[in-house]
């Protein structure tokens, strides 16, 4: 029985990182919408089985936050936002999915190389977490490396963020006016970016942010 | 007694998929039919064509040579002993000590082979693109599959396939590499199979087609020997994923008749529920545009190689 809960945390830890990979792979800007959600889904059911493991009641709060947050409210007006700025059919032009994805491998064994021996005295439950939890930190910086159009940055600032959390839901007691206040950051820093992308929509005409350069003066 | 009990087991595999196979392809055409508010043809149409066609005369292009004619046999043979060694009700039969793994995906691999040099045997032009396209594909989805195999082989310690499946029967636990090998695996037999996201079976001269280029020229027993050998395909790709990962009902060895008994209604309940789930993806997904396959392929191998890495580090935990 102990090991079947802690199979279930390391398969569903699992699955964030392989939604992960489909967030890096997906060039269709309303399929990256619905990878998300399921993102966010697997999160929040991840985050519940931590819970429910090691009965911390209040990290069932984190998942409901995570569920309600992020996979309802955030690819809702994502998709309003899209809506208005016309983008909402766009195929995003990705240089070298084969090369990005080899990346993406590197890094999730980077983080399995570095974090299993760093942990070795964890609870063996959180340990292959935190490793996978690295994995998708570095997988959200990825995709924010290789995409230029802002929507599906922000998408991977999302997918970044998601990492954090189970990072801390598997680390064994996180406050809840940490989880509270980063969950309320998070959902500032997207309505920021919102009023930025209609900025940049308004300035340019589009939302690739390649043309933020010609502004610096820099490479053009 | 015993050993003629043995034989008669593994003779009943050997018909048994080469029963099902075209009623398997069938059922999808059927069903996918069915989705589409259409009657569709009787399950049984796929065996009524195959009859028709050994019937008619083989009508030959005058350049053809020896190997065009003897590729059809030899694709035929090596998909159906490949087909019979995956266990399908039962593991443990009499020849299953020949069932590696690897061997089953070189078998596979040679009638790959075959089927590249008779397309180009003629010297069509469509032949050409169908091989040319065939041997881009294989070359990404072969490595993925034996990432794919070195990862249940970790698992389970050996890498005969009977064996494989025994263990997955009393080890039934959630891995997070093998799920991740199961979606490899699924991508893997899409593309292998020609089913839509990468080719569509039900397409003749169209310029992306890849499988039906290559049998372009075939006519009559030659094309039913190349038509059936493809339904055995992918009946092979679905009792390895259902074996490997869904080993629900699978007997043992030395089970009596009963346990096979039992082991042949869940593999046939199986079938059709892999079936139906294929039926739905095709109706529900457009065709993928050529040169995106590789990126698709590509997936899988990342996938599979992935799994292989984690197996690699939980096991040194």
């Amino acid at each position: 029985m102990e090991l079947l809960t802690i199979d279930i945390a390391h398969v569903l830890a699992g699955a964030l990182v392989l939604t992960s990979f489909m967030l890096l792979y997906q060039d269709r800007m309303s399929g990256l919408i619905n990878i998300y959600t399921l993102h966010a889904i697997i999160l929040s059911l991840s985050v519940a089985w931590q819970a429910y493991y090691q009965d911390a009641p209040h990290l069932y709060f984190t998942a409901c936050i995570a569920a309600i947050f992020k996979a309802l409210i955030i690819p809702f007006s994502l998709r309003s936002i899209m809506k208005r700025l016309r983008i909402h059919r766009t195929v995003e032009v990705v240089g070298g999915v084969g090369i990005t994805m080899l990346i993406g491998i590197f890094l999730v064994a980077l983080s399995l190389v570095v974090m299993l021996p760093a942990t070795a005295s964890a609870d063996p439950l959180s340990r292959e977490d935190i490793a996978f939890a690295l994995a998708i930190v570095l997988l959200g910086l990825l995709m924010m490396v290789t995409r230029r159009n802002v929507v599906s940055q922000v998408i991977g600032f999302m997918s970044l963020e998601n990492g954090l959390v189970l990072a801390a839901a598997g680390a064994n007691g996180m406050p809840l006016v940490v989880e509270i206040s980063v969950a309320f950051s998070i959902l500032i820093a997207f309505i920021v970016i919102g009023i930025f992308l209609f900025r940049i929509r308004e300035r340019f005409d589009n939302v690739d942010l390649s043309e933020l350069d010609r502004v610096r003066g820099g490479r053009s | 007694m015993t050993l003629l009990f043995n034989l008669l087991a593994q003779s009943l595999q050997m018909l048994l998929v080469l029963a099902l196979a075209p009623l398997l392809i069938g059922f999808i055409r059927k069903l996918k039919a069915r989705l589409l508010r259409r009657k569709g043809p009787p399950i049984i149409q796929p065996w009524l064509d195959l009859i028709r066609l050994l019937r008619k005369e083989v009508v030959l292009a005058e350049n053809a040579s020896w190997l065009y004619r003897a590729a059809p046999y030899m694709i035929f043979a090596m998909i159906w002993v490949a087909a019979s060694l995956v266990p399908t009700f039962a593991t443990g039969l009499t020849f299953s000590w020949s069932a590696d793994l690897i061997a089953i995906i070189a078998l596979l691999g040679s009638a790959r082979f075959f089927l590249a040099l008779a397309g180009m045997d003629i010297g069509t032009s469509f032949g050409g693109i169908g091989s040319s396209r065939e041997a881009m594909f294989g070359s990404l989805a072969e490595p993925a599959m034996m990432m794919i195999v070195f990862t249940v082989s970790f698992v389970a310690g050996t890498t005969q396939l009977s064996e494989i499946a025994a263990y997955m029967v009393a080890n039934m636990e959630l891995r997070a590499s093998v799920g991740m090998a199961l979606v490899a695996l699924l991508i893997v037999a899409i593309a292998e199979n020609g089913r839509i996201p990468v080719d569509n079976p039900a397409t003749h001269l169209e310029l992306t087609m890849v499988h039906e280029a290559m049998v372009l020229e075939y006519s009559g027993r030659y094309l039913a020997l190349i038509e059936l050998a493809s339904a055995l395909k992918l009946l092979l790709y679905l009792s390895l994923i259902a074996c490997v990962f869904f080993p629900v009902g699978l007997a043992s060895r030395d089970a009596g008749a009963e346990a096979m008994m039992i082991g042949l209604c869940a593999y046939v309940v199986k079938l059709a529920i892999g079936g139906g789930a294929l039926a739905l993806f095709e109706t529900t997904t457009a065709k993928m545009r050529i040169f995106r396959v590789p990126d698709f392929l590509g997936a899988g191998l990342m996938l599979g190689l992935l799994a292989t890495l984690l197996v690699f580090v939980t096991r040194s935990l």
